[in-house]
């Protein structure tokens, strides 16, 4: 059958299951977007190709499986470079079309020209310029098998507008054999001796902890984790990356490590005699001071990229292997730590101590932004999904929404990528429609894509956004509070202006607002009331409130500072 | 096997250096890709030569001669294999390879300093490539020692320029070699 490249995309894209494409048309990927009209893929139209980009990382985030996104050359593709940086840091699975000048005219600097595939050589899994259009077929089979094998990533395919206008005898590769990748070999298998050390260090511990990042649920492997912990009785803690892939409620859990994670998971590493690590790469915001990081303790990490094996730390025995088989593995044979009744002790003193906390709010206001994410999750159903920005309100987010289950957390880690949280809330409702999806978000990150409501309205995706408004980028002025002797440089916002309340009825959504603990407690019920437009809530919280525990940046983690409250306690 | 050439075969520059050899698809952009990760992880690469490889048309080999103080070698592996495009990398300690770069030089000439420029070529082995009156252009095949012994015995000649490939290897035979890393 001969059939255009564009409709060869098309038809590939649905070879792959893709559902749902997030995306902006332009002169370069316009051939494309006609038999879009008659593909029963939906295709969400974005108002800012940063959106489509951070809509597919949300969507991948709470599915696991890889998000779309397709916009034209030049400043269509550079736009959504912002989304792919995020997803390379992540680790998410994304597969980017981006259209092309004609062959001819690459090189030539042509009306909205430019070498996307130059600018995400090293923010992108991979990537691809084709070159022809019988090969879209095998570029788009290689683009989702590479996104989505290994350690997940995006991947970016380059499509000039003449090779979509041309055509080509259908086919499609009939499986990874054909995909021609000979480079790329992503399983990885256990070594047997190096369980077997693994083990021995499990056997000999008397101080373990299991440090799970984000890897455990791009391997699904929350399961397997649960099983090992349970029969071991390893305290767990998962990183912001990982939050939902051990659920908060368990008693072996210990909440978020590093350098805004609580008392008793940064010191429980930090005490440490043997880290099991498993799909995380000792991030800085979770080490502190590399050198002063988990000082006592031996370290088995379970990764699938070997890159991550002794990159920031020397490590006693390493799985280079998914977090799914490596668990399972040790799991069978059996691996237990003696007794930990002495060190479980040690640890319950430390919760008891210092849990996380903040001040109750004047009945008057301003709003506590803590209480607010908690009375959102109080009011909203189990398995609610919560999307964050980047700042202050991401920091409380994680701490103090209770993660039950993988897919319900979707945040910018790596790359902390302001603006991130409406899109991604959009992205992952657009994946789970029958959950309802909050997006705690900073007014500076709000209106940084806050026209994606637009889009959300336009297209029915009703998601909840709670604007924790402190006037300020907050986690800014926090620093310069800290550090700079409360030196405050351009980091106030003015919390009326905009006004959010009538932005959001600008954009089509309903707007509310809340200034005291009991407008908060009846605007979340009104909000979680409504299920057919999207809903805006301006929470005026307290413009001071500083997110603690914390490890200055460069710090030691044994010196965390703890909130006000709790200072001087043994 | 022809003799070495005088200038010395034993000696290796001072600095610690490993040399790769990386086999990778011959693709538009692959040494973009190569070279972009090495300056993007602070690696410094020391010579980098590349050519097609033994089936000319889809693979080509880059050699390259990193710096270990800057690059951890397991990082360096690790970092490469990710890249899609590279399918092996052998990585050949100075010690167990045979490593031969080409040096090309042109040096004006003059009757004061004929006599000595040709001694100096004949005993570095070197040959006599082209030449018109006021020049000649000298070439010489050798260890990267070698060719740094006749760098510095022409660099006294003012006016020289000078030309260097950087270098490629090979396992010396009969050494045992590591398994060449398969991609992964
Ligand atoms: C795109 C981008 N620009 C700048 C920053 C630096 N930054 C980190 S947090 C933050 C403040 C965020 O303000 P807001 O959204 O109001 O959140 P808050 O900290 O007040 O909760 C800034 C500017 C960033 N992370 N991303
Ligand atoms: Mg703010």
């Amino acid at each position: 059958m001969e059939i255009t490249g564009a409709q060869a995309l098309i038809k590939s894209l649905e070879r792959e299951g893709v559902e749902v494409v997030f995306g902006l048309p332009g002169g370069a990927i316009l051939p494309v977007y006609d038999p879009i009209l008659d593909s029963p893929i939906r295709h969400i139209l974005v108002r800012h190709e940063q959106g489509a980009g951070h809509m597919a990382e949300g969507y991948a985030l709470a599915t696991g499986r890889p998000g779309v996104a397709m916009v034209t050359s030049g400043p269509g593709a550079t736009n959504i470079v912002t989304p792919i940086a995020n997803a390379h840091m992540d680790s998410t699975p994304l597969v980017v079309v981006t259209g092309q000048v004609a062959r001819a005219a690459i090189g030539t600097d042509a009306f909205q020209e430019c070498d996307i595939t130059g600018i995400t050589m090293g923010i992108t899994k991979h990537n691809f310029l084709v070159s022809s259009a019988s090969e879209i077929p095998r570029a788009i089979a290689a683009a989702f098998h590479i996104a989505t094998t290994g350690r997940p990533g995006p991947v970016l395919v380059d499509l000039p507008k003449d090779v979509a206008q041309s055509t080509m005898e259908w086919w499609y590769p009939a499986g990874v054999e054909e995909l021609d990748l000979p480079g790329y070999r992503p399983l990885a298998g256990l070594d047997e001796a190096e369980l077997e050390r693994a083990a021995a260090l499990l056997a000999a511990s008397e101080r373990p902890v299991l440090y799970v990042g984000g890897g455990v649920l791009k391997a699904r492997a929350h399961e397997q984790l649960r099983a090992f912990a349970e029969r071991t009785r390893i305290p767990v803690v998962t990183t912001l990356m990982a939050r939902g892939a051990f659920p908060d409620s368990h008693e072996l859990a210990l909440g978020m490590p590093g350098m805004h994670g609580t008392y008793a998971a940064v010191t429980a590493l930090q005490r440490a005699d043997l880290l099991l690590a498993v799909g995380t790469r000792f991030d800085d915001r979770v080490t502190g001071r590399v050198s002063a990081f988990a000082p006592s303790a031996k370290v088995i990490h379970v990764d699938i990229d070997a890159a991550e094996i002794n990159k920031i730390r020397r490590v006693e025995v390493a799985l280079r292997a998914d977090a799914a088989g490596a668990l399972g593995a040790l799991e069978e044979m059996g691996a237990t730590p003696a007794n930990l009744d002495v060190w479980w002790k040690e640890i319950r003193t430390w919760q008891e101590s210092y849990p996380l906390t903040y001040d109750p709010p004047a009945e008057a206001g301003p709003l506590r932004p803590q209480q607010v994410i908690e009375t959102i999750q109080a009011a909203s159903p189990e398995g609610t999904v919560v999307a964050a920005g980047v700042g202050q309100h991401q920091m409380w987010a994680s701490q103090f929404w209770r993660f039950e289950e993988p897919g319900t957390w979707v945040n910018s880690g790596g790359a902390g990528t302001m603006g991130f949280g409406v899109p991604a809330a959009i992205g992952a409702k657009v994946g789970r429609p029958e959950r309802t999806v909050w997006c705690i978000d900073g007014d500076g990150c709000f209106q940084m894509t806050a026209q994606e409501l637009t889009t959300a309205r336009a297209e029915g995706i009703p998601i909840k956004v709670a604007i924790l408004n402190n006037a300020y980028l907050g986690m800014v002025r926090q620093w310069q509070e800290m550090f700079y002797e409360e030196r405050y440089s351009e980091v106030y916002l003015n919390a009326d202006l905009p006004d959010y309340v009538k932005w959001a009825e600008a954009m089509g959504c309903v707007g509310l607002r809340a200034r005291t603990p009991a407008e908060m407690r009846a605007v979340v019920e009104e909000a979680n009331a409504i299920n057919d437009v999207p809903v805006v809530v301006d929470f005026r919280t307290d413009t001071s409130e500083k997110v603690f525990p914390m490890v200055a940046a460069g710090a030691s983690n044994d010196d965390i500072m703890v909130h006000p409250s709790q200072r001087g306690r043994a | 096997m022809s003799p070495e050439p005088f200038l010395g075969d034993a000696q290796h520059s001072p600095v610690r250096h490993h040399i790769l050899s990386v086999l990778v698809e011959n693709k538009a952009g692959v040494l973009a890709r190569v070279a972009g990760l090495f300056a993007r992880r602070g690696f410094n690469i020391y010579s980098l030569a590349v050519a097609p490889a033994e089936s000319h048309e889809r693979f080509s080999r880059i050699t390259i001669v990193v710096d270990a103080e800057t690059a951890p070698l397991e990082q360096v592996f690790g970092q490469l294999h990710k890249l899609v495009n590279v399918v092996e990398i052998s990585d050949i300690a100075p010690d167990d390879a045979v490593e031969r770069e080409l040096l090309l030089a042109t040096i004006p000439t003059d009757v004061e300093n004929r006599t000595s420029l040709l001694d100096v070529i004949g005993a570095a082995n070197a040959s006599i490539v082209d030449v018109d009156a006021h020049h000649v252009t000298v070439m010489l095949a050798a260890t990267p020692a070698g060719c740094d012994a006749l760098e510095r015995a022409l660099e006294v000649h003012p006016g020289v320029e000078l030309h260097r490939t950087g270098r490629v290897a090979v396992p010396r035979l009969g050494v045992p070699t590591h398994e060449p890393m398969r991609s992964r």
